[in-house]
């Protein structure tokens, strides 16, 4: 456990020009100073689709403005419904609206969806394969609030829902091509947001969602990084960093984890000499790392190492989100420091 | 309203028949959830043979009210009224309970016309009912939706979220009929978490509420009657105090009734007592 005895007196931490170091707010953009940016993305593509799609519905539990709904609500008030602080009622409701036909997007935090609403996303939802969307901010790492706020078990969570299909996009771009592309998927979604200002980063290199299928956003010889969510984006800031040591990295993003592109990983990971990375912002328990491994195991194959970046199995701190993903290693530098030290 | 069931049978027989539907179900697998069954009959013949409108050989029929039985173990109880209702038939009522059946020992949506919602992990029923009603009311739909819900399903925190979402959104299309039998796995309900005093929390949630013998019929058409014809842009609820095992004396008196075993030879014993009961 890193946590140190609470009855252990501290000094204010100052940053290197006099600074105090802060918790970042809950709600803060994970976007670096210098990054392009959109804003609410989600918000702003569903709008979009709901412009041609009367069955489309929005549900939240008192959290529209942290996850961005509130953009649907002011577009289409009378097709947004406000549940209150109840996440049980907000995915029975949502069942229920889809029972009707509608298809009901569902937004929360990743941690009260996954740990408090799970009984009704599988009984009332997956079981009976409903066209509910359930988008849920705060995935892995990305509030500094503490275990309360942070879902770092989401993805192994439900990765063991039959039916349920599971969505981390990397980045705005990411997020405005998927929401329409599981729109027109008829079936239960959870989809990890991103909200507020997102980096805007796939769009530069001629991405398309496609769902369930991984894409190479770019090629390298020496290693394979397969990651997903916001890990692409550090993998690809991360293999630009790696190219003055000479080590041309591969990035492989994933952003459908279920169900999972079996072939492409097989294939890539599959080409001889390349060193297989698999990059989460989730626990290495249960998540993208593990389905990977297994993917590989059962098929075969054998790369010359397999690696794994991700959260530990830990409940985590609480503090600066910067701080944290150093702490945690999946800041980019960190993820540099791991490859090369892997490369030798 | 019309019922869809204009008939000369009374609400009476049609409560009888769910008995005897249910008594053949429990004696194939000789035991289960019978003394419920029993004790809901009347409340389910009221239901199917009085308030609810559907097309029996359409049951998912756009026109038709929505029955959510959240309590999913009560399904025995249900497929009798459905094979009354002619939405089952009475033919498969040897399946129950088998493999490959339509009438699994837990009602599930996928397996059984006529069933809404899979039930069984209790709480959720009322939550979706809520999601149902708004959808209703999104169609403008006139139709109502019935959530059939137990008192241990009072211990459940979601039932509460619900019921305070159905006041919030004004749901005056959805009717809560709770089955009051004070019977739950580890004992009397109210002595499990006592949910007493239960009409002034439904009151003080926002519902408009009854609370009727749910073992009287005429009690019960009545209640359902106010139900449905209620003014108030408000959610109802119909509280139905029932006897567990109701109609077959010597199964009443089980202490433990909550999930009965009952010998081979007792069955024909409690069909002999219920067909000399027969109504007209």
């Amino acid at each position: 456990m890193s946590r140190l005895d609470k009855y252990m007196p501290r000094t204010v931490k100052r940053g290197p020009d006099g600074e105090i170091l802060k918790t970042s707010a809950m709600i803060a953009s994970i976007a670096g100073a210098d990054q392009r940016t959109l804003a609410a993305p989600f918000g702003e593509a569903l709008v979009k689709c709901a412009g041609s799609d009367e069955r489309i519905v929005g549900l939240t539990a008192d959290l529209s403005k942290y996850t961005d709904l509130h953009v649907f609500a002011k577009a289409y008030p009378d097709r947004f419904y406000q549940m209150g602080m109840a996440e049980a009622v907000l995915m029975s409701a949502a069942a229920g609206l889809a029972r009707e036909g509608f298809q009901s997007w569902a937004t929360t935090y990743a941690v009260f969806a996954s740990r408090r609403a799970y009984d009704f996303i599988c009984m009332a939802i997956a079981e009976e394969n409903l066209d509910v969307k359930i988008v849920c901010a705060l995935p892995g790492l990305t509030t500094g609030y503490g275990p309360s706020h942070q879902a770092t078990e989401d993805l192994a969570i439900f990765r063991g829902l039959p039916n349920m299909t599971i969505i981390d996009p990397c980045d705005a771009e990411d997020i405005r091509q998927i929401v329409p592309a599981i729109s027109a998927y008829r079936g239960p979604v959870y989809m990890r947001l991103l909200r507020g200002q997102v980096p805007l980063v796939l769009d530069e290199y001629g991405y398309r969602f496609e769902l369930g299928k991984a894409k190479m956003i770019r090629d390298g010889r020496d290693v394979l990084v397969i990651s997903s969510g916001l890990m692409t984006m550090r993998a690809l800031e991360a293999a630009k960093a790696l190219q003055k040591d000479s080590i041309d990295v591969a990035v492989l993003h994933v952003p459908t984890i279920k169900p999972l592109d079996i072939e492409t990983i097989s294939r890539e990971a599959g080409k001889a000499g390349r060193m297989v990375v698999v990059a989460e912002n989730h626990t290495v328990v249960g998540g993208l790392g593990e389905a990977v491994a297994g993917v590989l195991m059962r098929g075969n194959i054998r790369p010359p190492a397999f690696h794994q970046i991700g959260l530990p199995d830990q409940f985590l701190d609480a503090g600066a989100l910067p701080t944290l993903h150093d702490r945690y290693g999946i800041s980019t530098s960190e993820m540099v420091r791991a490859i090369r030290v892997w490369q030798g | 309203m019309a019922s869809t069931h204009p008939s000369n049978v009374s609400l009476d027989l049609r409560a009888w028949r769910i008995r005897r539907h249910a008594l053949r179900m429990g004696e194939v697998q000789g035991q289960g959830y019978i003394a419920q069954a029993l004790g809901v009959a009347d409340v389910l013949a009221v239901s199917y043979f009085h308030a609810l409108t559907y097309r029996p050989g359409d049951p998912e029929w756009e026109g038709r009210d929505r029955f959510l039985l959240s309590i999913g173990h009560y399904a025995i109880a249900l497929y009798s009224a459905l094979i009354e209702a002619g939405i089952l038939p009475e033919d498969e009522l040897e399946t129950y309970g088998g493999d490959d059946s339509r009438m699994p020992m837990s009602g599930m949506a996928a397996y059984t016309p006529g069933m809404e919602i899979t039930g069984g992990s209790l709480g959720h029923g009322l939550g979706i009912a809520v999601g149902f009603a708004l959808g209703l009311k999104r169609k403008k739909s006139g139709r109502f939706v019935y959530n059939l819900m137990s008192d241990g399903e009072l211990d459940e925190g979601s039932t509460w979220e619900a019921a305070m979402a159905a006041s919030s959104h004004r749901l005056d299309n959805l009717i809560c009929i709770v089955d009051v039998n004070n019977m739950q796995a580890d004992g009397p309900s109210t002595q499990i978490s006592n949910f007493e005093p239960l009409a002034p929390k439904f009151e003080a949630f926002g519902f408009f509420t009854q609370r009727v013998n749910g073992n009287d019929i005429p009690a019960l058409v009545k209640a359902f009657d106010a139900a449905r014809a209620h003014t108030g842009a408000q959610p109802r609820a119909i509280i139905c105090d029932t006897k567990m095992a109701k109609g077959i004396p010597f199964l009443e008196a089980r202490e433990r009734n909550h999930f009965l075993r009952v010998e081979a030879d007792e069955w024909q014993k409690a069909l002999d007592i219920l067909d000399a009961e027969k109504p007209q």
